[in-house]
């Protein structure tokens, strides 16, 4: 049932998002058809697939992450702006040492973008082990700072000087060492994508083998068990918050690098949103997570393409977004209760 | 900069309107919070109060007809959430997170030709000579009556809570919703009520700010409101006098640091900009001491075994 469940969400989505864009005046089968089956299998397929690896892989990062705290009741909500200070940190060290050539500069950013994510995560983590904090408000209040700030960098401190007075830093893939460039030719496979792969791993092995692991579980299913058996709340709190944040600044960084190239006010498209979808429909399970963050880099991919083909707007995108998550929640209870019909009301 | 370019009196008179939005979103979630339900959708139903408030006015003429129609919208809404936490029982943050993913999105969607238009304008209330009391005149009667509607709506609120049955059980229900059950009262029913309230007032809220704020609309233009009052009713202990007071003083901050973006300061844009969201966390920090205000049932599904 519990791999039923999402299935059966995406199925009841495509329904009701058919008859959404029914409404919106375009034929159903038609959209839907664009959004799930051109990407894939479709004429121009060979210059789709990549971006579905593109898109896939910030989002399958920041779910990985914000899913170990999900599982043990630590809301992170605020992926995005983690995501936003991972993409200024490494973009910083790497415009740091322009125009100097050096192998290590990838790496320095790699370290960078991780720490950048990791501090603006402590902020929540260490109000909340220290004042009792809810780290879902403040979380998501340092979004709305990170976005100020990065509008303040890119007008100012990382703008592109040669840059004839527009806004945006330089463009990092015409600078060797700091771009993160395909590794193979027309796959899209760049490294943000072995790091997502290599999250997706790393958090099986930890869920499933080690302490911590079940520490972070248990704590999600019974935290009056978890004290008991000796699992330190603030540890947790600390690890959850500081890996989501490592894992969220990472996509940031690999983004900046790579597919957008520089950071520009509007950077940041809401990918630290769109995760938490992606980590509710993969069940806050690694591998769920994996096919989710396909999934849903399909959406907004044919979602592009529903938009120059047929006028969808991309506003409808989102709502179909957001559909699936409703329909995955209400149908959670199937897997979590067992319905009786005609038992009548509890007295 | 020149700090002499702000006008007190208008200064104070815009933060009123500034607090307004505030005011009705989190006395909403007020009552939603008493009730033992958290719902972190206050975002997604403002921002769909808010263009369905400004939709409906703009066709109609009409902004209090706009204004109903935001409370309708905002209460439709939250019934996805009191449906899937009431009836689905699932999971109320990751509920709370939908309806504001949502609510961004279908806003954006519905609001789309819309852009760059000016809605029409709700008057003030003609107070008469009360308007021409110098300094207060012009602070406290030059409003339209939306805002007024808002202090009301707090007042009202507080002496349901403290004076009538309803608001007795209401807080029963948030308190302790077996021992509520026990005592035969619908548990699931009294908090779809309070979370559809909270959805209609959020609504509102939405509405003053494409209406009379802004009053445009663009998409996503509630930036953040709603999670500042999800704030501000932590920050009030649950309790409505203090939410007023605190409403004032976030509408105070984004008031100044507009006021000091327009007089020209050395500050960047961008760190005054900011700064509403700052001080809301170090408030959250300094009084999030004190938890025992809260509702002891708050954020548990309320499932009646037999």
């Amino acid at each position: 049932m519990s791999l039923a469940t999402p299935l059966l969400a995406v199925v009841a989505t495509m329904v009701f998002g058919g008859a959404l864009f029914a409404v919106l005046g375009k034929d159903p089968v038609q959209a839907i058809a664009t959004i799930f089956w051109e990407p894939l299998f479709g004429e121009f397929a060979f210059f789709y697939r990549p971006q579905l690896l593109i898109k896939g892989a910030p989002l399958v990062l920041i779910a990985i992450g914000l899913s170990l705290g999900f599982k043990a009741g630590i809301w992170n909500i605020g992926a995005e702006g983690q995501y936003i200070m991972g993409a200024l940190f490494g973009a910083g060290v790497g415009l740091a040492f322009y125009p100097m050539e050096s192998a290590f500069i990838f790496p320095l950013m790699v370290l960078a973008g991780a720490f950048g994510g990791w501090l603006w995560a402590m902020i929540p983590a260490i109000l909340k082990v220290k004042f009792g904090t809810n780290e879902i408000l403040v979380s998501l209040m340092l979004v709305y700072v990170a976005e100020q700030f990065l509008a303040s960098m890119s007008l100012g401190l990382l703008k592109n000087p040669e840059g004839f007075g527009f806004p945006g830093s330089r463009n990092l893939q015409q600078y060797a060492s700091a771009h993160n460039a395909e590794l193979i030719t027309g796959t899209g496979m760049h490294w943000g994508i072995v790091a997502a792969l290599v999250a997706v791993i790393f958090a099986y092995v930890l869920l499933a083998r080690h302490q911590l692991g079940f520490a972070i579980r248990v704590t999600g299913e019974a935290p009056r068990a978890a004290r008991f058996s000796g699992v330190n709340p603030t540890r947790l709190v600390l690890f959850c918050l500081g890996m989501s944040g490592v894992l969220a600044g990472l996509a940031g960084m690999f983004e900046v690098s790579g597919p957008a190239g520089q950071v520009t006010i509007d950077f940041n498209v809401g990918y630290g949103f769109t995760a938490i979808i992606v980590a509710f429909l993969g069940r806050l399970h690694p591998v769920g997570i994996l096919l989710a963050g396909l999934l849903m880099a399909l959406t907004y991919i044919g979602g592009d393409i529903a938009q120059s083909q047929l006028g969808l707007p991309a506003a409808a995108i989102q709502v179909f977004q957001g559909m699936l998550l409703f329909f995955l929640l209400a149908l959670d209870v199937l897997t979590n209760y067992r319905l009786r019909f005609g038992a009548g009301e509890v007295v | 900069m020149d700090l002499s370019a702000i006008n007190p009196i208008l200064f104070v008179a815009g933060f009123l309107i500034a607090a307004t939005p505030l005011i009705f979103a989190a006395i909403g979630e007020l009552v939603v919070e008493k009730s033992g339900s958290l719902n972190l959708g206050v975002e997604g139903m403002m921002i769909v109060g808010a263009i369905c408030g400004f939709a409906t006015a703009v066709e109609t003429g009409s902004p209090l007809l706009g204004f109903a129609a935001a409370a309708v919208g905002g209460a439709l809404l939250s019934l996805l959430f009191a449906f899937l936490t009431q009836v689905a029982l699932a999971n109320q943050v990751a509920s709370g997170l939908a309806l504001t993913l949502f609510g961004l999105g279908l806003s954006a969607l519905l609001g789309q030709s819309y852009v760059g238009i000016k809605p029409p304008r709700l008057g003030d209330i003609n107070w008469g000579p009360l308007a021409d009391i110098p300094v207060i005149g012009p602070i406290l009667f030059t409003h339209d009556i939306i805002l007024y509607l808002g202090l009301v709506l707090v007042i009202a609120v507080w002496a349901m809570l403290k004076y009538s049955r309803m608001g007795l059980v209401l807080r029963a229900v948030g308190e302790s919703h077996d021992a509520a059950h026990a005592l035969g009262y619908k548990v699931k029913r009294i908090r779809t009520a309070a979370i559809m309230f909270g959805g209609a007032c959020a609504g509102i809220g939405g509405a003053y700010i494409s209406l009379i704020r802004v009053p445009q609309w663009t998409e996503g233009m509630t930036a953040g409101v709603g999670w500042i009052a999800l704030a501000l009713v932590v920050f009030a202990s649950w309790k409505p006098a203090r939410l007023l007071l605190g409403a004032y003083l976030f509408g105070g901050i984004t008031q100044l640091q507009l006021n000091l973006q327009g007089a020209g300061v050395a500050i960047p844009v961008e760190y005054l900009a900011m700064s509403p969201y700052v001080i809301t966390i170090v408030v959250l920090v300094i009084l999030s001491r004190d938890k025992s205000a809260a509702p002891a049932s708050l954020g548990r599904t309320f499932h009646a075994s037999s």
